[in-house]
């Protein structure tokens, strides 16, 4: 099932002489349980076209479906209510909001869809805990090391019945191994039937997607296969080679 | 790789057979270099002759014969582990050359160039990568294959992205007057202890 769908997006801002034409005609299908990367250099269009997706932005032409709904013929609201219940945002820098603990960050978007705030609560606990994070829960942010903040976002990012989760450099400020493992649980929601798409310049993050989508000058140039086993090339290879 | 090296790494630890060698040097690389028995014996074979590792039997052969390391052998192996690898001089990188060759190629987009090979290496991390979903599965010597396997294509892919972003900004800007010749980078062997 596709889950996110855009077809011949272009994003255009400015016009005449300032005019900057950040996405041409970009077709990206992501299926239900697919991790998806986008990778190209800056400027080359990969967070526009995240916040496309995530209807943070209107397309200047082209359609952007998610979970099977055209975005142009919603409403305001209904784009706000899909916002919050179907699609999660992951940052660079975590937004997560100062004034609240891990475990209220994560409820927040549930309690704003009109869940009671106990069983916000409750659901906010459970995505720490499978998350490796329930000691954390009572922490404030500026409590947290930079790995718990990025994990915690995640938590509040796949809190409740989401469809689709969005990423932009999600490790970016964090070492190689908080990277990895923020890729991991990535890697894990998606597996758990998670439609995800990762913006990134990092190769090895990028790795752990099922397909690695190329984009430049706001194009998509190129895409990577589905990855095989790589057992069978390992032992052709001698310790010489 | 130094099958050598390995050989008397593993002999350090205490006397063992050959097939002993062959079956822990497999084991401990993750099983990602395979060894056949002919290249075991014959490096065994050349230890001894060295001096490096002596065998209970001289004249017997086959798998049970057994070997243990001699004092020359141990100061061998501590040697080697300290001398870092020669990385003064750029390898003939393949990649680098083919990139350096679409430049004088008028018909050859090189951008289009670079992605293909960029394409490439990112499916082989994303294999590598699949490893590591079960990575509970694998001991650590191949962890730490499957790691520095992963940092190497990351750097040629690193490289790419620079040499893509540099044609493109010298696409825009005057050629500079003159070439530089390659430096001649010092080779310092051996670690202070």
């Amino acid at each position: 099932m596709n889950v996110l769908e855009l077809s011949n997006v272009s994003k255009v801002y400015g016009e005449g002489p300032t005019e900057v034409r950040a996405l041409s005609g970009v077709d990206l299908v992501v299926d239900a349980g697919a991790l998806v990367a986008v990778m190209g250099a800056s400027g080359s269009g990969k967070s526009t076209l995240l916040t496309i997706a995530g209807s943070l932005e209107q397309a200047t032409a082209g359609e952007v479906r998610v979970g099977g709904a055209a975005l142009s013929r919603m409403s305001r609201n209904d784009q706000a209510r899909m916002r919050r219940r179907s699609i999660g945002y992951v940052f660079q820098d975590y937004n997560l909001l100062a004034g609240l603990n891990a475990v209220e960050n994560v409820a927040l978007p549930l309690e704003l869809d009109g869940m009671s705030a106990k069983k916000a609560q409750s659901a906010g606990m459970a995505a720490l805990e499978e998350l490796g994070l329930a000691d954390r829960a009572s922490h404030f942010p500026d409590e947290l090391s930079g790995g718990e903040r990025q994990r915690v976002s995640i938590a509040r990012a796949v809190v409740g019945d989401r469809q689709l989760l969005l990423a932009d450099e999600p490790s970016g400020a964090l070492d190689s191994t908080n990277g990895e493992a923020v890729m991991r649980l990535v890697l894990a929601a998606c597996r758990r039937g998670l439609a995800a798409v990762v913006v990134t310049h990092d190769a090895q993050l990028a790795s752990w997607a099922d397909r690695v989508v190329f984009l430049r000058d706001g194009r998509v140039v190129d895409q990577t296969m589905p990855p095989m086993g790589i057992e069978a090339s390992l032992v052709s290879r001698g310790p010489n080679s | 790789m130094s099958i050598r090296h390995a050989m008397l790494a593993l002999l350090s630890e205490g006397p063992k057979y050959g097939l002993q060698l062959r079956q822990e040097f497999e084991a401990r690389t993750g099983d990602v270099w395979p060894l056949n028995v002919g290249q075991v014996y014959t490096t065994l074979q050349r230890l001894e002759r060295d001096g490096l590792v002596e065998s209970d039997e001289p004249e017997a052969e086959g798998p049970q014969k057994g070997f243990r390391i001699t004092p020359d052998g141990a100061e061998e192996l501590d040697e080697w582990l300290r001398t870092p690898p020669d990385l003064s001089s750029p390898p003939r990188d393949e990649l680098v050359i083919k990139v350096l060759v679409a430049l004088r190629m008028p018909d050859v987009d090189v951008h289009a160039l670079i992605q293909v090979h960029r394409r490439y290496l990112v499916e082989l991390m994303q294999q590598w990568t699949r490893l590591k979903e079960d990575e509970g599965h694998f001991d650590i010597s191949f962890a730490l294959v499957v790691d520095a396997e992963l940092f190497r294509l990351d750097s040629v892919v690193r490289w790419l992205d620079t040499a893509d972003g540099r044609l493109k900004r010298a696409a825009t800007e005057p050629a500079p007057p003159a070439t530089f010749p390659m430096p001649k980078l010092r080779r310092r062997v051996g670690v202070q202890q």
